[in-house]
This record gives structure tokens, C-alpha cells and sequence, in this order.
């Protein structure tokens, strides 16, 4: 018993000091540095048009899309000396503010389009 | 030849009330300057000490001040050499010359418009020599025939060496004439005229006398419209256009060639290697030439039923790309066979090649479907070889094999369906947001065109493909494919030259246009509003080379340094260019900008409905950054 408490402890006290790790992200200045610092010429102004990967919605937590960029696999490296966690945090902010398209089965005109092309 | 007939202004003249209007405004505005103070020169500032350098002659002074003059009428030419020089152009089938002029050129140009009566060909006015001849390549695009194209000397060449590239690059016909003289200016004549361009040309000539220009105009038409097209020039020097025609020269007689066929023995290998595998594949390159490219490789594809790469975003449609085959099809291929540049293997397949590149393969430049590939390469043109092969494609199956091939054919309609059904998913990729998507503008537009002879005239490839992708292209106008050889410039008067050629069939012309592309010589504008050319033009407005934006960035991420200036040198913004008031001010009809997609299906009817009465209009559409 005094383990199973001892491991609860531990996870509340990781889960509070990830918590207190996670910067306070700003969308509004996201927004800036999303195009300041050309994510939209991959990834498209509305993080979802463009030849790089569709970012909305944001599946990452914050700490798992900075250590991306940080080390990404299939896009320009983006280094502490070039972008602060801070902007990233807001970069992250803004991503998640981004609105996810309509379902493409609630698109009449897309419907129409891929059942003519069957 | 035909007799000089003194005739009154054409349909095409201009007319001298529009050519005055403005006139009384153009006089108060002269008024206003001869009232102006007079400008204090530049020696009286410095308090009127005199030059230490001589002073230069009257003639240095009028040439600096672009004063230059045509040389005194010292006798009267009524019958020059250029007049013969028109028999011969229209024997050749021009329907149209487009031509920035020059002095150079100017005893041609007097003939065309003079002696040829302006009528085919007909003299479009271009206000950049690299404006005419990408006209020239997308009207050749549609026609499979030259446009002629006129350029003054050195100068002219220059401006129009981009275009020229891109012409070489995607193997159309380009028909040019240029001047050589020293008689204006000096700098405009050359010992070598072609020598510039002669890298990215097939053929070139400079004849001495007229019987030297007949057979050298008509070896050029050859040269030009031979597989692999290519563009072709010839230097007429000033002399031999103004001089008196001594006698009346008969024009030759022309014949068209034949393209080249591959041999027989090469055609039954690969038709043998074809009906032997279990899954080959077809990659279309550039081998429809004309519609009955297109027919003959549905034949083949219906015989053997491979997958079929038909539609890259770089070349003309030469495969319908809803055709059950379309697409990389289902399994890896084990026999390949490359029409006209169309891939170079894949994994183990066994490679068979047709193309008639090889023929352009001792140019200096590596260009698209230049590169030698295949493990049996074959120089022939492919659509004129694909008769034959089909031939012996027959003879070869058998009832077994029939049965294996549709088998195959089912397996590849179900993959390239889902994979269709999958890709048009992703359309909905910021359907709603602000800038538009290029798929929005894409499926708001194909309602309204579908049912109506549309011809798409710009690059898929800065738009994320979407036209390709959603759109039934199924005939060679539907898409005319891009640069060639990846110039900007060229895709404002590709589509213009087009839109010419689609014209007299009353087509529905769809440019979708990039901003930074149009930026080079927007002047075209003005082109296809004074020729009544009817087109539709909406901004890919992304506000700046979006390609360039990614690859600096890339380039200060790697280097880890100053990554938010990126966009020095590559963005189009501070102040945003206003391309609804870049077309009114060229006299086009010009909307936007437009920044959200709601108001897209409005706009389209407003200016579908006008150009479907025949006038060019551009609407400004503020667009993510390609898909």
C-alpha cells in the first residue's frame, strides 16, 4: 500500500512539475512569428494549405512540438539560437487557435466532385 | 503574288478618334509645361564653370536623348524584297506575327501590316519581346502549329532569351524572325545574330538573297514542327528586306515531313516485353503531339491494361486523367515503357524508351525529357511510332493473356479510385479559411465550367495540382501543361497565346495566375485587351515567390542564423500590389481583391459571363500558399 501511494505521488508530482514546465503560450504573437519565421510557406497560413504536413488540429502537446522542432525529421531544423521556446510556445498557441476545416462529407460541392470522378 | 491594293483601315486598324481621345487633356498638359519654369541645368547649379570633358556632337546628343531618327526617303521602294518575304510567311500558314518592333525589323513589319494587309498574319503588339514568344508557345500548345514571332536585333533577342529557353525546354514550335542592322543604333547589329540564343535552338540561319530565304524559311517551318519541336530563327539583315525586288519569285512548293518512326524490330521487342509482363507500366511524357496522341494511347492502355502515368503537372494532358488506368495503379511494374520523357524506371523494371530528345541531346542544357534514360532507348517520336506498336500488340495476345490483362486492369481501377477518392479528400484543407485555398477556388470554379469547352492554361504545379486532380482533363486543350524549363514570366502570355488559339473554337480560357509570374511583363494585360482576347485570369495571390520563401528559410535554418528574414527578397508585401487596378489601368475588367471564399461563386459567374462575351478579366483572389 505504501508503494502504490509512493507511485502516485511520484506521477501527481512529474504531472505537476510537466505543468509547471509548459510555457505560456501567446496565439496573437504565434501568429506573428508563424509567418515571421515562414511556417506558413510550408504549412500554409491556415497550418493546413501548402506542401508541408497538416498541423491542424495540433496533435502534439507543447513539449512534444518543441522537441520536434528542435529535431525535427522531415522539415528545416529550427534551433534555441534562431527561435526561443517562448516563440515556440506561442507558435504552438496559435496552431491550436487555427480552426479545423469542415469534414469533407459535409461539402456538397466536394461530394459532387469526388462522385463525378469515380 | 499577290498585287499591292491600296485599302482601307481593317477591322484590325486603329482608329484615329481612339487615338485622340485624351487629346485636350494631353494639350493642357502641354500647356502646363511650356508655363512651367525652365529647368536650371546641372552647369548653372555648380555656378557656371566650364566642363573640362569635350562637349559631344549633336548626333551623341540625339542619340542619348533618344532622339533617334529614321534616315532621309532618298527613293521610293514600291516593290521591296520583305513583300516576297510575306508571299512566302503566308504560304507557310501564319495565322499570327507577335512582335515588340524594332528598326531592325522594320521593313517586315511595313510588309505584314502593308502588302499582307494585316491578315495571316495578323500583327499582335507585345510590349516585351519575352511577352511574344511565350504567346507563342501557348498558342502553339493548342494549335500544334508556330505562331510567328518578330524581334528586333541583339536587343530584342535578349529580352526574349527566357522565353525562348522555356519553348526549347517543353519542345513546342517556335517560328522567329529577326533583323540585323546598324543603321540606328550600332549595338543592335551582330556579326552572329543567333549566336545569343543558338544553345536553346534547333536550327538557325542568316540567308544572303531571297531564293537563300525561301528555302531557308521553309527547312526552318520543318525544323520547327519535326518531333522534337524546337525553336527555330532566322537573321534577315536590313538590307535584304528593304532592297527593291529585282523579279517576281515564285513561292516553293511545301510539303509537310513525317515524324519519325521507331523501327519495326524495335517496336515487336517491346510489344513482346509488354504482353510478357505481369504488370507494366505506361509514363505518357509528352507523347500526345495532337488529339490523336491522346486516342492512341487509350488504345493501347485499353488493349493491355498497365497503369498509366498520364498527367504530370509539367506536360500537356496526353492521357485522360479519369480514365479507370490513370494513376501508379496497384504493385510495383516489372516492364516500363517512357513515351517522349515520361519517367526513367523504377526499382528492377525493365526500361523501354521512345523519344524523340535524343535528338536534342548535344544541347548544352539538361532540360525536361532531355536527360537519356531506359534500358533500351529508341529515337523515334512516340506518337507517331504507337500505330505500329499497337499493331503488334495485337497480334501478340492471346485469349489467356486477355484474361490476365483484365484481371490486372481491374486491380489498377480500384487503386487509382481509392487513391482519387483519398487525394480530393484532402480538399477540404482550409475550405473556409482566409487566404482561400487553391482546391476552393479549384471546385468553386469546376461547376461552372464543366459543362462548357474549357481550356485550362497555366502551371498545376503552384496551385498544389488541384486543377488536375479535380477537374475531367480528357483532351489536349483541357491542359496545356507548364514552362518547360521552369522560367517565370511565362504564365501570363502563355495563357494569352492560348486564349488566341482557343478563341475561334469559342472556348472557355481558365488562367490561374501566379502573382509573382505576372509581375515580369504584366503589359501582356494590355495585349489581350486591344487583340479583343477573351480570357479568365484569377490571382494566385500569395504575395510573394512562396517557393523561394521555403527554400531560404531552409537555407537560414541550416546555417542557424536570422531564419525571420527569410522573407528579405522573396515576399511581395509593404505595399500589397493591387492587380484588380494593375488591369483597369490596362483597360482590362479587374475585381479584388477577394479574401473570402464565400464571395468566390459570385465573382466567377460575373466573370465567366463577360468573357463569354469576348473580353479579357482578372479577379484578385488572395490565396494560401499553394495547396
Amino acid at each position: 500500500m505504501r508503494t502504490v501511494t509512493r507511485i502516485v505521488l511520484l506521477a501527481a508530482a512529474l504531472a505537476a512539475a510537466a505543468q509547471a514546465q509548459e510555457l505560456t503560450g501567446n496565439a496573437a504573437k504565434g501568429k506573428e512569428w508563424f509567418f515571421n519565421y515562414n511556417c506558413y510557406s510550408c504549412h500554409g497560413f491556415s497550418g493546413q494549405n501548402g506542401p508541408g504536413n497538416r498541423l491542424v488540429p495540433m496533435k502534439m502537446s507543447q513539449a512534444e512540438f518543441m522537441a520536434y522542432v528542435r529535431k525535427p525529421a522531415r522539415m528545416p531544423i529550427y534551433s534555441a539560437k534562431v527561435i526561443s521556446d517562448q516563440q515556440l510556445a506561442d507558435i504552438w498557441a496559435h496552431i491550436r487557435s487555427l480552426p479545423d476545416a469542415p469534414a469533407a462529407a459535409d461539402i456538397p460541392l466536394l461530394q459532387d466532385i469526388i462522385k463525378s470522378s469515380k | 503574288m499577290a498585287k499591292i491594293k491600296q485599302t482601307s483601315p481593317g477591322k484590325n486598324a486603329v482608329g484615329r478618334r481612339g487615338f485622340l481621345k485624351g487629346a485636350a487633356s494631353a494639350a493642357a498638359g502641354t500647356a502646363a509645361l511650356a508655363a512651367a519654369p525652365q529647368l536650371v541645368s546641372a552647369q548653372e547649379r555648380r555656378g557656371g564653370a566650364q566642363p573640362s570633358a569635350p562637349q559631344p556632337s549633336d548626333a551623341t546628343l540625339a542619340r542619348d536623348a533618344r532622339n533617334v531618327r529614321p534616315g532621309a526617303v532618298t527613293g521610293v521602294t514600291e516593290r521591296p524584297n520583305s513583300d516576297y518575304m510575306v508571299d512566302v510567311l503566308k504560304a507557310l500558314g501564319f495565322e499570327y506575327v507577335a512582335a515588340n518592333p524594332g528598326t531592325s525589323t522594320g521593313g517586315i513589319h511595313e510588309s505584314l501590316i502593308n502588302y499582307g494587309r494585316n491578315s495571316a498574319p495578323e500583327w499582335l503588339t507585345c510590349l516585351h519581346e519575352e511577352s511574344a514568344v511565350a504567346m507563342a508557345h501557348g498558342y502553339a500548345k493548342i494549335e500544334n502549329k508556330p505562331m510567328l514571332v518578330v524581334l528586333h536585333g541583339t536587343v530584342g533577342i535578349q529580352h526574349a532569351a527566357m522565353a525562348i529557353y522555356n519553348a526549347y525546354g517543353d519542345r513546342v514550335p517556335l517560328y522567329m524572325l529577326t533583323g540585323n542592322s546598324d543603321a540606328a543604333v550600332p549595338s543592335h547589329a551582330a556579326v552572329d545574330m543567333a549566336a545569343m540564343v543558338r544553345d536553346f535552338l534547333k536550327w538557325d540561319h542568316q540567308p544572303k538573297n531571297l531564293a537563300q530565304f525561301a528555302q531557308s524559311a521553309i527547312r526552318a517551318y520543318h525544323q520547327t514542327i519535326l518531333p522534337p519541336m524546337a525553336p527555330v530563327m532566322l537573321v534577315l539583315d536590313s538590307p535584304l528586306q528593304t532592297a527593291p525586288l529585282q523579279q517576281p519569285m515564285a513561292v516553293p512548293k511545301i510539303t509537310a515531313p513525317a515524324p519519325p518512326s521507331a523501327d519495326l524490330a524495335s517496336l515487336r521487342e517491346i510489344a513482346k516485353a509488354l504482353v510478357n509482363a505481369e504488370n507494366p507500366r505506361i509514363s505518357a511524357g509528352r507523347s500526345a503531339r495532337t488529339s490523336a496522341g491522346i486516342t492512341l494511347l487509350v488504345e493501347l492502355a485499353d488493349l493491355l491494361q498497365p497503369s498509366v502515368n498520364g498527367n504530370g503537372d509539367q506536360t500537356r494532358i496526353a492521357f485522360p486523367n479519369r480514365h479507370p488506368l490513370a494513376g501508379a495503379g496497384a504493385g510495383q511494374p516489372d516492364v516500363i515503357l517512357n513515351l517522349e520523357g515520361g519517367g526513367f524506371g523504377g526499382g528492377r523494371a525493365k526500361t523501354y524508351s521512345i523519344t524523340s530528345a535524343e535528338f536534342l541531346a548535344t544541347k548544352n542544357y539538361n532540360v525536361n525529357g532531355n536527360a537519356p534514360g531506359g534500358d533500351v532507348v529508341i529515337a523515334a517520336d512516340a506518337e507517331a511510332s504507337l500505330p505500329a506498336l499497337i499493331e503488334e500488340l495485337r497480334k501478340l495476345i492471346t485469349p489467356d493473356r486477355r484474361r490476365a490483362f483484365d484481371e490486372r486492369g481491374k486491380k489498377h481501377a480500384e487503386a487509382n479510385a481509392q487513391t482519387r477518392a483519398q487525394i480530393l479528400e484532402t480538399a477540404r484543407n482550409g475550405w473556409d479559411a482566409s487566404p482561400i485555398s487553391l482546391a476552393r477556388i479549384t471546385a468553386e470554379l469546376w461547376p461552372l465550367i464543366k459543362d462548357e469547352d474549357w481550356s485550362f492554361v497555366s502551371p498545376g504545379s503552384f496551385m498544389g495540382d488541384w486543377p488536375n486532380r479535380m477537374w475531367n482533363m480528357s483532351k489536349l486543350h483541357h491542359y496545356i501543361g507548364a514552362q518547360g524549363a521552369g522560367g517565370m514570366g511565362y504564365g501570363a502570355p502563355a495563357a494569352v497565346g492560348a486564349a488566341l488559339a482557343n478563341r475561334k473554337y469559342g472556348r472557355l480560357t481558365i488562367n490561374i495566375q501566379t502573382d509573382g509570374d505576372l509581375n515580369y511583363a504584366p503589359g501582356v494585360l494590355w495585349t489581350a485587351v486591344h487583340h479583343k482576347i477573351p480570357l479568365l485570369t484569377i490571382m494566385h495571390n500569395n504575395r510573394g515567390y512562396q517557393q523561394e520563401v521555403m527554400f531560404m528559410a531552409r537555407e537560414t535554418t541550416a546555417r542557424n542564423r536570422g531564419a525571420d528574414n527569410a522573407h528579405i527578397g522573396t515576399t511581395l508585401i509593404e505595399p500589397n500590389i493591387d492587380y484588380a487596378t494593375m488591369a483597369k489601368c490596362y483597360g482590362m475588367y479587374g475585381e479584388g481583391p477577394i479574401t473570402d471564399p464565400k464571395e468566390l461563386a459570385p465573382a466567377f459567374k460575373r466573370a465567366i459571363a463577360m468573357v463569354k462575351k469576348g473580353q479579357p478579366v482578372l479577379l484578385d483572389t488572395v490565396t494560401q500558399v499553394r495547396g
